[in-house]
């Protein structure tokens, strides 16, 4: 007590206290701009080391497919393809599965234990690492649907998608390891947003006479249709640069093809299989396709999170 | 009267029904892979795990029936995720802080905010490029190429939005009269901080780190251009600046070599992996339930 009367009337601070303090909030501000410079610093040395593939074949290289060490001619267009189809087949497939699942778990179809359960476990799987997706891919989803895709070949065969024999491991296997990795993502995310919609809304659908799905389709998911959507835009980004799963099950092949059943690439996978044993104007190329990958998963997140601000406050 | 009861035949009854089974259907097909998933990992590995697994080194791919062990890769993964710690969580929390109790909503904290929501979505590989072009390609760290040291910095990228966005929030929480009464009573803004704030939000902050970590662990993508893989075992300070093995690599060389004996190993590997990732998640999530409980009492 006596300490602390005699620390109240020195109102005065000590020179060092007071330095001390402004130090504390000047290292804090410089650490806090590391996030920005991180994030700048990414930009430029990707893109600096990128410069001598972007001179020498500058647009060309995102529309041409050859990628030749021996006679040093480079063009991303496999990857590219491979990067938009992979991420954008595999959401289609999730965001029903997905929204759902959502709306099973916010509906009281089930006791509430179960919801909880149910949705906390979707949560978990997000935790799981890419590379042991990758591993059960190979080793169990593989041989499971092996006989599928003969299937799809021999009777969608007319159709360009499933036009060539199915190999080992393929662009469809990569989509289906790629559902089972965003299914967490947009299924929680899609619960949370529903979860948000105020009762009121509900309580008003069902005055008036409107029958559950009614509600649900005219009330509840427009007025969550904000955060869904950012949902599925963070998946997409996530399915975009998603790197392990995808190399272990796509094959890795780039002979483009229209055919999902053939082999293929992503720009994640070209990179985490060439970078190790890449020299010369080889790395220079890496650099570029992972200068685009960046450019493509920044767009992306940039739109989400504008999505998110434009949107949220509505309700 | 009739109109009074139920009606089955209803067509808004009969679509409800509809559509009510379908969303069941959809949780079904969403929800039993992933069961299955997760058990048949938990078993395949689990019935890989030996003592000398923890012991030995892996030998090196072969017709051998006997693969060795992971511990250099448990090792590896132990370390790596530490450097990435010491260097993320120090960032990570000071850029909170001065976030969540210095920065007055303007144009340069939003811009950190922005960049931290930017920031976690880089793709995982694209640490990993930025690391091998800064410090892998340049020998920097005393002329070492591929090294822990540089796998550890590139998981610290990753880490670093998770532990900035937790820190940030989790001070946010912390009610406003806490503040008043500590600088009341005399403190200055950094004692206030460091002993009344951060120590509050002590328990919200280190769930999200914590998260963070076991995120970093599993990651592989950023580590197989930087910390690359070795297949011997870790001796002393000095190997940090050499290759250096870590689980997830381990799992993704070895599910790729077509002999079984590595792939049990990879299996035996995934199984620790997600366990204890597994484990980490469901004890925060129960110490943050633990925690909201005590709050509103």
């Amino acid at each position: 007590m006596e300490e602390k009367l005699t620390l109240f009337k020195n109102r005065k601070r000590f020179g060092i206290e007071k330095n001390i303090d402004i130090i504390f909030k000047n290292t804090a501000l410089v650490l806090s701009s590391f996030v920005a410079i991180i994030l700048l610093g990414i930009i430029l040395v990707v893109f600096f080391q990128s410069f001598e593939s972007f001179s020498r074949y500058g647009l060309k290289f995102l529309v041409t497919s050859e990628w030749n060490p021996v006679k040093d001619e480079y063009g991303a267009f496999t990857a590219i393809y491979g990067t938009f189809v992979t991420s954008f087949l595999s959401l289609l497939i999730t965001i029903p599965l997905g929204v759902g699942t959502a709306i099973f778990i916010t509906e009281d179809f089930v006791p509430k234990v179960f919801r909880e359960i149910i949705g906390s476990f979707v949560e978990l799987l997000a935790a799981i690492p890419s590379v042991v997706l990758g591993l059960w891919a190979i080793f169990v989803m593989e041989p499971f649907f092996r006989a599928f895709f003969v299937f799809l070949h021999n009777f969608f065969g007319w159709i360009p998608l499933f036009s060539t024999e199915p190999t080992g491991r393929n662009s469809l296997l990569a989509i289906l390891i790629l559902v089972v990795m965003l299914l967490p993502i947009v299924t929680s995310i899609a619960r949370d947003s529903l979860n948000q919609v105020p009762k009121k809304l509900r309580n008003a659908s069902y005055g008036i006479g409107a029958s559950r799905w009614k509600t649900i389709f005219s009330v509840i998911l427009p007025a969550a249709l904000s955060g869904i959507m950012a949902g599925v835009l963070l998946a997409l980004g996530r399915a975009m640069g998603e790197t392990m799963a995808v190399t272990m099950i796509i094959g890795n092949s780039n002979a483009f093809s229209w055919s999902l059943l053939s082999p293929g690439y992503t720009i994640s996978s070209m990179l985490a299989n060439q970078f190790g044993e890449a020299d010369g104007s080889q790395v220079s190329s890496l650099f570029y396709a992972a200068f685009v990958l960046m450019i493509l998963s920044l767009v992306v997140n940039i739109l989400a999170q504008w999505l998110v601000k434009k949107f949220s406050l509505k309700y | 009267m009739n109109s009074l009861y139920y009606q089955k035949r209803l067509s808004r009854n009969i679509g409800d029904k509809f559509f009510t089974s379908l969303s069941v259907i959809c949780a079904l097909i969403a929800i039993l892979p992933l069961i299955f998933l997760v058990t048949y990992i938990l078993y395949k590995g689990g019935s890989q795990i030996t003592p000398e697994l923890f012991t030995l080194e892996p030998n090196p791919p072969g017709d051998d029936l006997d693969a060795g062990g992971i511990n250099p890769a448990l090792i590896g993964t132990l370390i790596i995720t530490t450097i990435a710690s010491i260097i993320a969580i120090p960032v990570g929390v000071g850029g909170g802080i001065y976030l969540a109790e210095y920065s007055k909503g303007g144009a340069f904290s939003r811009f950190i905010r922005f960049g931290v929501n930017v920031l976690a979505g880089v793709p995982s590989i694209i640490a990993g490029v930025f690391i091998y072009a800064l410090i892998v390609s340049t020998k920097i760290l005393f002329g070492s190429m591929y090294s822990g040291l540089a796998g550890g910095m590139a998981l610290s990228i990753l880490m670093l939005p998770t532990v900035i966005k937790t820190t940030d929030e989790g001070l946010k929480l912390v009610p406003n009269e806490l503040r008043y009464a500590s600088l009341g009573i005399g403190a200055s803004m950094y004692t206030t901080i460091l002993k009344v704030t951060l120590p509050s939000a002590f328990r919200s902050i280190a769930t999200g780190v914590v998260l963070g970590i076991a995120r970093a662990a599993g990651e592989t993508a950023p580590l197989i251009f930087t910390a690359l893989f070795s297949y011997y075992y870790i001796t002393g300070f000095g190997d940090l600046f050499y290759e250096m093995g870590s689980l997830a690599v381990l799992i993704y060389n070895f599910a790729l070599e077509p002999y079984d004996a590595q792939n049990k190993l990879a299996w035996a590997a995934s199984f620790i992996l997600v366990l204890s990732i597994l484990s980490v998640n469901i004890f925060s999530r129960i110490l943050a339930a633990f925690t909201e409980k005590t709050k509103r009492v």
